[in-house]
């Protein structure tokens, strides 16, 4: 790694953007044909702190993802932000496939990949919020990992971490190969460049594998093989607001309202 | 790491676990709430309750996890294990799962927890549900699994019918921890689980506890008074904590507010910061997104100020004032210093300075 800088494959995952989360009421599950997408926004800033490794460090930024044709398009995004090459594990066996699937398919893909020095996944995905995949890929990698972290920089060949956690900051050092998770919002996502974008638009960027292509075993993939399954979905019933407002004059208004509150017993 | 064998055979599988979260010696928060939920679960199914404790010195910490309701702990004493790092913890979880074949275990869904969790389950290969919200028994005492899905729009109800353990994460703050029972006996298990220097691949090389924020957290305030991006700097979030010192509470802060940099970031209410359900919320220039509501729409009662009346906050608001909060502000607090203080009797729920009897009538 020392003479050409490090390889870091960054997993990302496409989804609705965060306003458009609309449950089918039919099907109880997202709707997600016809709706607009992005990549993971945690995943964005995975992708970021790659790219900032890489202009300091050199090497390269491959970034792998698992799901549907369409998610070409996330892929395509990075690549016209910086990445190097990229790979879609796309495949209809892998349909349904929860966190323990999901986990050891992409596993074996950065595998696949090659060679590689630090791993970098979203801190949660905003459609499943699990934050399970990262820590199983290292699980199944056997590498060290830091997840949840808000800055991130190799010193002397080791990967640093500062890591929130509830009570305080914590800065973890690993060796490589490790992987990061990265929390959402810890850096500004670059937009595409023009070079990046004619690498786009030339074509033949993303490498499709299958399933098969990659070596999983069919016994341990999709839906048959996850462990979890929903069984129902409840629509949240919230409690009922009394929407009384005041307007006018600020100081009746406020009295108005504060009698309300009196009344209800929330002041002390 | 090793793999692990689990017996599939789930007729093989007996028992709660918790994972018991420490640090220093002091049982997390996220823990004791957790064994109270355990603890039900464990007394549905009439199983027992255990609890898993890797650290250093923690035998008060075991006592500690007994008077609150757990019948076994399972301590792992190592110097490895003093302060947690992903390896060597899920190293300990994995052989101690294989060895005694718990039926369910539950994290807090802390950072560590979600962290250990994950790597657990996909070596063990299990089904983990993260950051439940409450849990339940199918009728065939499947663990029922309930969480919140799509933004906060719905619960899903998640089963893992097949493999076993059941696991899931438990979202911080909102099961209520038991009460503490002083003396409450129960029995402490020094397990020993081979760790070598190799199982440490972390290093934590610096921590720095969260200091100069409020006394109290969010969570855990009976009021907040919550500023969005229409309090305009930094320095207007005084007014806020002038009416959140009025309403004995604390101030919180909407993403946006957060992103400017006006406050730090463990004020922040929402999806990507912390669920709250106080007794009462003020939204303070808060426009109410999606996210921001799916953090704080459990509050007992909702306050808006703001001074936009087609603003999505009032979706949610009990009471309001459409108007500038520069002088909805003031004026709520010069009102609230006038107001004749109730006497404070009895035991109250809140911080020492809430008085809960009722003011005179006829006001």
């Amino acid at each position: 790694m020392a003479s050409k800088g490090p390889t870091i494959v960054v997993c990302m995952k496409q989804v609705p953007k965060a306003q458009e989360l609309q449950v089918d009421p039919v099907t109880q599950t997202l709707k997600r044909v016809g709706v607009p997408s992005e990549i993971n926004p945690p995943d964005a800033n995975a992708l970021e702190f790659a790219l900032q490794l890489k202009d300091k460090h050199g090497g390269e930024v491959v970034v792998i993802s698992m799901g549907p044709p369409v998610f070409d398009q996330a892929l395509e995004r990075a690549i016209s932000m910086g990445a190097d090459r990229a790979y879609l594990l796309t495949d209809r066996l892998l349909g349904g496939s929860d966190t323990v699937p999901t986990a050891y398919a992409l596993t074996e893909t950065i595998k696949k990949v090659g060679r590689f020095d630090l791993v970098l996944c979203g801190e949660e995905t905003t459609d499943a919020s699990t934050g399970h995949v990262g820590p199983g890929i290292a699980g199944h990698l056997d590498i060290p990992q830091i997840t949840y972290v808000s800055s991130l920089e190799i010193v002397e060949g080791k990967v640093r971490g500062e890591r929130h956690v509830e009570d305080g900051f914590e800065v973890w050092e690993v060796p490589m190969p490790c992987l990061a998770t990265v929390n959402f919002l810890s850096n500004k996502p670059r937009e595409p460049t023009l070079t990046g974008k004619i690498r786009v638009k030339r074509g033949g960027v993303i490498t499709h594998w299958s399933a098969a292509e990659v070596g999983l075993d069919v016994g341990k993939i999709g839906l048959k093989n996850s462990p979890t399954i929903v069984s129902k979905v409840d629509t949240i019933k919230l409690p009922p607001r009394k929407g009384k407002v005041h307007r006018g004059p600020v100081r009746e208004a406020v009295a108005a309202m504060l009698r309300d509150l009196e009344a209800d017993g929330v002041l002390p | 790491m090793t793999s692990y064998h689990l017996v599939r055979d789930k007729t093989q599988y007996h028992g709660v676990w918790v994972f018991l979260e420490q640090r220093n010696g002091t049982l997390r928060d996220v823990s004791q709430q957790l064994i109270g939920e355990g603890r039900r679960l464990a007394d549905r199914l009439k199983v027992e309750l255990c609890g898993v404790l890797p650290g250093r010195d923690v035998q008060e910490v075991a006592k500690t996890a007994i008077e609150y309701g757990v019948d076994r702990v399972y301590s792992v004493e190592d110097s490895r294990l003093a302060a947690y790092t992903s390896r060597p913890y899920t190293k300990v979880m994995a052989e101690l799962i294989v060895r005694h074949k718990p039926e369910i275990v539950l994290f807090g869904a802390s950072k560590n927890g979600r962290d250990l969790g994950g790597r657990l389950h996909a070596v063990i290969e299990t089904g983990l549900a993260a950051d439940c919200v409450k849990f339940d028994l199918d009728a065939e005492g499947n663990l029922d699994m309930i969480r919140p899905s799509f933004g906060g729009k719905s619960l899903a109800h998640i089963l893992c019918k097949q493999h076993r353990p059941q696991m899931a994460s438990a979202r911080p703050n909102v099961f209520r921890p038991p009460t503490r029972q002083p003396g409450r006996q129960g029995e402490i298990v020094r397990e020993s689980v081979p760790l070598t220097d190799a199982d440490v691949d972390a290093r934590i090389v610096e921590f720095r506890e969260f200091k100069g924020h409020q006394a109290q957290k969010i969570e855990e305030s009976p009021v907040l008074v919550a500023g969005g991006f229409g309090v305009g700097n930094p320095k207007n979030f005084g007014l806020l904590g002038e009416l959140a010192a009025e309403l004995g509470g604390s101030v919180a802060a909407s993403r946006k507010a957060v992103d400017a940099g006006w406050v730090p970031k463990d004020y922040q209410v929402g999806q990507t910061g912390k669920t709250v359900r106080p007794k009462l919320y003020v939204a303070v220039g808060i426009s109410g997104a999606v996210q921001h509501l799916a953090g704080m729409q459990e509050s007992e009662t909702i306050v808006a100020v703001n001074s936009d009346p087609k603003a999505s906050i009032w979706d949610v608001a009990d009471y309001g004032v459409v108007g500038d909060l520069f002088e909805v502000l003031p004026e709520m607090v010069r009102q609230l210093k006038m107001r004749p203080k109730a006497v404070a009797g009895g035991v109250t729920a809140g911080p020492p300075s809430v008085a809960v009897e009722a003011l005179p009538a006829g006001r």
